[in-house]
């Protein structure tokens, strides 16, 4: 039987299994950040040791950071206190760190991927749940908690159960405006916030196919959001072209001998998945969510469903997020007055998305009323950005650019939606509360998050293209 | 570091009969500041327990004194979203020793087992049952006995079975912690680098 594209990199990860018990599942790399590693550093002191292997170890500071000032010390004394024992901890333990200012800062799935370190083939943690933005290059790489940062630590190894498999198939091509986030928002919306706990997803089809490399991740990103373990998309051209030349990517002959290994990274013709989901392209639009979970959303021209139509188990969740969110069953979204937009984070803060942005705020003005988090993935995003003149466009269109970091993503900065506001977010959650107590979130994509700073209100962007 | 044993425990529990109950509810971001794992209790389900004047809300059950035991019941997908294990740490500081809930977040699940505290999944009319028994007689208990792998409604005697994977099952009952098996892995993790190289 032939092995998926999961399974080849899984089995050869393999150090040993424990019968009847979990995989000694070995680590290329992990991404460390601030709020998830001190305990996992002091755990690891406590039992009197050092990092095992900290070159392939990488610290960014981006959860609990400003957004202005950086060049500032962090006021807020907690957060100041965790960026410096990060620092601090990463400096003992030999491990590379990135901090505020430095040039390759940023959010640590955006710096990933942009510096080389994500390549295919390779298994991948942090103790992040959207670690599955990796996955984009064809690597197993999912989020684990902090007990297993320490694993990773002292091994390079977590010990994890071997998931299910999962393919998610989207034919044909996505329409003019229809963006990788609706994408994963219309997946979502069929398969629900739980329809792949306990899987690792694949992703295949010609619209995956079609995609860039960010737009890939982005699906990737939110494959977590389904409940899976991570999401993946086997490499191709466009994922060796992505990777050439940077940073930490094996470079001349190395990297020529590296793509030969890649190119045998695919499932086989003859493998099996658990499960399988086809999904037409023709059937999505751009999409908003209208509940307290990312599963909850609907086409951005649709009603939100009447209360009878959902399973009598979930109703009374379900009338509990509309009432969170203060929305009606069958109300329409669409020229639904909204207040804050914030554009940015890890599903959706690379340069591609800000010329989305542009696209739509090119020659045109913020609505009035309507207040942003407009924050890029990263410091070389934000370079990228000035180089292209879109900080020009931004501006003109009066819209503020903040500095880099995960900023109103989780809002654990000041970077907040007061509560009981409405906020069309690019981010990857709308849980209650998640961009400042109260605060209440509308998923979209770039685009119909800048459609929103134009006219204030949730708007089709396809009337802007 | 041994981590706490689990092997019977007969207790009342604590309902909370909301679906999708994810850990940005459980613990919210703004309390993730912390760089050690004590105190996370006091903040425990912290938007749902306290309102904006940080009074307590005595509707949620956490606040009513007619609760308590060290048995948590949720609803179904309970610990989805963020892999925080301060949620983990939350559970455990405020003296939860068991989870029971149809369905679990998988990274939800590895965190709340490396802390010493039980996952306990059971079918959905089950805790259907449950909720049912506590909301009739608050004062109901519940035993969960680990080495059968059962949890039993001990009015009515009603009982079902929940997996675990029998390594982490010899851990909670010994206290076994991972890290630790690991380090003794070292050897055999060096061996099988050279074989990459
Ligand atoms: S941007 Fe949001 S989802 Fe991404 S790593 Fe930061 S907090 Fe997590």
């Amino acid at each position: 039987m032939g092995k998926t594209l999961f399974d080849k990199i899984w089995d050869s990860h393999v150090v040993s299994e424990i019968s009847d018990g979990p995989s000694i599942l070995y680590i290329d790399r992990q991404f460390i950040h601030e709020v998830t590693s001190p305990q996992a550093f002091s755990g690891l002191e406590n039992r009197g040791r050092k990092v095992f292997r900290p070159d392939q170890i990488t610290a960014t500071a981006d959860h609990n950071i400003p957004t202005e000032n950086q060049h500032l010390p962090i006021k807020e004394q907690l957060s100041a206190l965790q960026v410096e024992k990060l620092k601090d901890n990463s400096t003992r333990h030999g491990i590379t760190y990135y901090g505020l200012g430095d040039v390759y800062n940023g959010i640590v799935h955006v710096v990933g991927p942009e510096l080389g370190y994500t390549q295919p083939g390779m298994t991948i943690v942090c103790g992040d749940s959207h670690t599955s933005t990796h996955g984009a290059f064809g690597s197993v790489a999912f989020g684990v908690g902090t007990s297993e940062v320490e694993m990773v630590f002292a091994s390079q190894c977590v010990l994890q159960p071997k998931p299910k498999k999962m393919r998610i198939i989207i034919n044909g091509e996505l329409g003019k405006g229809v963006t990788s986030k609706d994408l994963i928002l219309y997946v979502l919306s069929q398969l629900t916030a739980s329809g792949a706990t306990g899987y690792f997803i694949e992703f295949a089809g010609s619209a995956i196919r079609n995609m860039t490399m960010e737009a890939r991740m982005t699906v990737c990103n939110m494959s977590i959001e389904l409940g899976a373990r991570g999401g993946m998309i086997a490499p191709d051209q466009t994922t060796f072209e992505y990777v050439k030349g940077r940073k930490y990517a094996p470079q001349g002959a190395d990297f020529d001998a590296a793509v030969e290994k890649w190119k045998e990274l695919y499932s086989d013709d003859d493998a099996v998945f658990d499960k399988e989901y086809t999904f037409e392209s023709a059937d999505i639009t751009p999409m908003v969510t209208y509940g307290t979970n990312p599963g909850l959303g609907m086409k951005i021209a649709d009603s939100i469903p009447s209360v009878s139509s959902i399973e009598p188990s979930s109703q009374e969740t379900f009338k509990k997020a509309l009432k969170y969110m203060n929305f009606e069953e069958n109300q329409q979204l669409l020229g639904k007055e909204i207040d804050w937009v914030f554009i940015g984070s890890c599903t959706n803060g690379r340069i591609e998305d800000f010329r989305l942005v542009a696209s739509i705020l090119k020659g045109r003005t913020k609505a009035p009323h309507i207040n942003t988090y407009v924050v890029p993935g990263s410091y070389l995003v934000a370079q990228q950005i000035k180089e292209e003149g879109i900080d020009k466009i931004l501006e003109e269109a009066g819209v503020e650019l903040r500095e880099p970091g995960c900023s109103s993503c989780l809002a654990m900065n000041d970077d907040k939606v007061p509560p009981g506001k409405y906020c069309v977010a690019t981010s990857n959650r709308n849980f209650e509360g998640r961009q400042g107590p109260g605060s209440r979130t509308i998923l979209a994509s770039p685009l119909t998050a800048a459609a929103a700073i134009i006219t204030g209100k949730i708007t089709d962007p396809r009337e802007f293209l | 570091m041994p981590i706490e044993k689990i092997n019977t425990i007969v207790s009342r529990a604590v309902p909370i009969p909301i679906e999708e109950i994810d850990t940005d509810q459980i613990i919210p971001a703004r309390f993730l500041k912390a760089t050690d794992k004590i105190g996370f209790g006091d903040n425990l389900f912290r938007d749902w327990r306290y309102d904006n004047n940080n009074q307590p809300i005595p509707s949620f059950p956490l606040n009513d004194a007619k609760y308590t035991g060290s048995i948590l019941v949720g609803g179904k997908n309970f610990g989805c979203g963020s892999s925080r294990e301060h949620a983990a740490w939350a559970i455990a500081d405020y003296g939860f020793r068991v989870v029971v809930s149809s369905f679990f977040a998988d990274i939800f699940k590895n965190n709340v087992l490396n802390n010493g505290v039980l996952p306990v999944q059971i079918s959905e009319s089950f805790l259907s049952e449950i909720f049912r028994e506590i909301e009739h007689n608050n004062e109901a208990e519940f035993k969960l006995d680990l080495p059968n792998q059962t949890f039993t409604i001990i009015s009515s005697g009603k009982s079902e079975s929940f997996d675990i994977n029998p390594y982490k099952k010899d851990c909670l009952l010994n206290g076994f912690d991972d890290i630790d098996y690991l380090i003794n892995k070292l050897p055999e993790i060096e061996e099988f680098e050279k074989t990459r190289k």
